[in-house]
């Protein structure tokens, strides 16, 4: 029978069939290939498993790192925040209890737990991978099956090395065309988000096709699989091809000789038949896209850059209607100024979603002989220490730096706020993240959703900007930086 | 986990859509280590406002909260689910729930009651018409009834059964550990092993 490409994975990790059929199927028990953990929801199913007396299964299919509650600053120093300290703490505890391998604050390989998985080798195509954090669909970029779960849940993965589930339904998003200078993966995935809500994944696991899509880098492909979620998707996937497998060859954890073509021949398989049939499709034209912004409090509250505020009165529907005066009430903005006219107060570049040295360089390019706008602060966080590393050597932070950028350590930072990273009340930003939600990035503050290099033009003009806005940068006089990166198409 | 029946109490009508788990709990409250004591930080920036729903009696009593669509969206956090019980929720009604929200919901004993948007504008004006009303939610016969209103519920088969016998996950998936241990064995030679360690 024709499949699609996450059913392929899932059948491919069926360890026992649900009984029944349809709607009164019970779940079935599929096998998890990779399970990544964090300080925040992993305290409480390790307290479970001692609870109840039980081990981790699998630590060799397990790893750990320390992001969402860790300093961006002074990371050699104690953590100031003593309930943050007892949780990190309680997490080293417990791998060390548990046996599983973790990278800690300090470590090259510590950051955002989706950066260090893909950049050790350890995502893989057609695997299924989980995490206790719902931007696990970051890892859905190299055709795996890869989503987000709950705490409960990460102490069912870590006794039993399994999860219970229904199966998903399928849907498509084809976005074909080419993308024009300036527009990026996550302005196809806010596009994508706007069209079809928040809640327009529930249920389903996204499958992004189309020539757009093939011609994006690996990065760009994990800020599309990473905001999946945000569409109410559990997970997104992209089958993988040549662009996955360069990628992957050389990483610590890839496999290697014989293992290597043997994977590769299985890795093949893993697209959807040509005759196989999705629940839903959805099309995007990438030709016309243009950079994307939000300017709401939820993900779909986005528009074109070039366009303005929308009016709550034009939206049919009236959730939607009170949702949106709502959210210009938080937001602080009237319906009607063009989003270009809004001036912001702080740039970040960072998260799972926009935090890799792609993502760095497109940032670096737009700045690189600019000056920043005197009221902007500006943090760069890269989405791991290794990040950081590669950063450095390529002289990015120089360019950070010079323009009055912060440089910092890695982690998950001012993407949530959990750490002393936050907006003061009202102050309004311009964010690589992926959640505008009322508050997310700091009490009271307000959040733009944007790409890297609407960020970066938003730092020079100080008003949301896309680099078309700008004047054309000097001739750099001094010796440009030493590996200046030529083009990044995402 | 306790097993779930048939709840009454008082219902608090949350006319909004899109609640966000960064709403229902905020990150600062993630760094607690426990289980149990997030009941200070549901809707904590919200609480804030002495008109906000829970602020106003007899709602701060409220038992069933009657929500807009899109509930629990954002974050996997089982703390949002956590923060609900802990307050005194016993289920929560909305026409359309986040699938991680609802699968936490599940494995924690909150009831995640389904309900057309149709029927939750009744039970809103039910609600705010005479405030106190309280909320019946059947999970024998999939049902909601407030004041007048009957309401029919969707939940899947296989949580209302765990919910109605309070089964625990891990013990059910335990009695197939040889189906794990046999699948175990036919996993390819070239799937990675994050030990022993390799860095780059």
């Amino acid at each position: 029978m024709a499949k699609t490409l996450a059913e392929k994975v899932w059948d491919a990790h069926v360890v026992r069939k649900g009984e029944g059929e349809g709607a009164n199927a019970q779940p079935d028990l599929l096998f998890i290939d990779l399970h990544l953990v964090h300080e925040v929801t992993s305290p409480q199913a390790f307290e479970g498993l001692r609870l109840a007396g039980r081990a981790l299964r699998r630590p060799d299919l397990t790893i750990a790192t320390e992001d969402h509650n860790t300093p961006t600053l002074d990371i050699d120093k104690p953590i100031a925040d003593l309930t943050s300290r007892t949780q990190i703490q309680t997490l080293r505890n417990n791998c060390a209890e548990f046996g599983v391998r973790l990278h800690s604050l300090g470590d090259a390989e510590q950051g955002i737990v989706h950066v260090v998985g893909p950049q050790l080798g350890l995502t893989q195509p057609g695997m299924t991978v989980v995490c206790g954090d719902s931007h696990t669909s970051t890892h859905g970029a190299f055709g795996a099956l890869a989503m987000g779960i709950g705490t409960s849940e990460v102490e069912h993965v870590m006794a039993t090395q399994t999860l219970s589930l229904k199966p998903f339904k399928t849907m498509a998003i084809n976005v074909e065309g080419t993308l024009r200078p300036g527009v990026t993966a996550k302005d196809i995935i806010l596009a994508v988000i706007a069209k079809i809500g928040t809640g327009g994944g529930q249920g389903y696991v996204l499958e992004y096709r189309g020539s757009a899509i093939r011609a994006l880098s690996m990065e760009a492909r994990m800020t599309i699989c990473n905001m999946s979620i945000e569409a109410g998707a559990r997970a997104g996937m992209v089958a993988p091809d040549q662009t996955t497998y360069d990628y992957m060859s050389g990483r610590p954890h890839a496999p290697q000789g014989a293992e290597w073509d043997a994977a590769v021949e299985y890795w093949n398989t893993l697209r959807t038949d040509d005759d196989a049939t999705f629940d839903v499709e959805v099309d995007l034209d990438a030709d016309t896209l243009e950079p994307f912004v939000t300017w709401g409090t939820n993900p779909g509250q986005g528009v074109s850059l070039s366009q303005s505020v929308p009016n709550p009165a034009d939206f049919g529907d009236e959730n939607a209607k009170a949702a949106a005066e709502r959210a210009l009430q938080y937001m602080g903005l009237e319906a009607g100024t063009p989003m270009k006219e809004i001036r912001v107060d702080t740039v970040f570049l960072g998260s799972c979603t926009n935090s890799r040295m792609e993502d760095l360089r497109a940032a670096a390019d737009i700045i690189r002989g600019r000056e920043k706008d005197p009221n902007i602060r500006m943090l760069v966080v890269p989405g791991s220490a290794r990040v950081r590393l590669e950063a450095e050597a390529e002289g990015l932070d120089k360019v950070f730096k010079d323009f009055g950028a912060e440089w910092r350590f890695a982690g998950c930072s001012m993407c949530l706020g959990m750490n002393p990273d936050q907006l003061e009340v009202g102050e309004r930003c311009a964010s690589t993240s992926n959640r505008n939600f009322e508050g997310r990035q700091g009490k009271g503050g307000r959040t733009h959703l944007v790409s890297p290099v609407v960020a970066a033009a938003t730092a020079v003009r100080g008003t949301l900007s896309s680099p078309s806005d700008l004047d054309p940068a000097p001739e750099p006089v001094a010796e440009p930086a030493e590996t200046p990166s030529a083009s990044h198409a995402a | 986990m306790e097993k779930f029946t048939k709840h009454t109490g008082v219902g608090v009508p949350l006319r909004q859509s899109n609640v966000d788990t960064d709403q229902i709990i905020p990150a600062v409250y993630l760094k607690r280590i426990t289980r149990t004591g997030f009941e200070d930080a549901l809707f904590s920036a919200w609480r804030k406002d002495p008109s906000f729903i829970l602020n106003k009696e007899p709602f701060t009593t409220g038992s069933v909260l009657v929500a807009g669509p899109d509930f629990g969206t954002g974050s996997s956090r089982e703390h949002a689910v956590w923060a609900l019980k802990d307050y005194g929720f016993k289920a929560v009604l909305s026409s359309r729930f986040a699938d991680i929200f609802r699968g936490n919901s599940g494995k924690q004993g909150l009831l995640a009651a389904q309900v057309a948007q149709d029927d939750i504008e009744l039970i809103w004006k039910e609600l705010e018409n005479a405030p106190g009303t309280e909320v019946t939610v059947d999970l024998e016969s999939k049902t909601v009834v407030c004041g007048n209103i009957v309401a029919p519920f969707e939940i899947d088969d296989y949580t209302r059964w765990r919910l109605l016998e309070g089964l625990d996950d891990i013990g059910l998936t335990l009695q197939h550990e040889a189906d794990i241990t046999a699948y175990e064995a036919t996993r390819p030679a070239f799937k990675p092993k994050t030990l022993p360690a390799k860095l780059s």
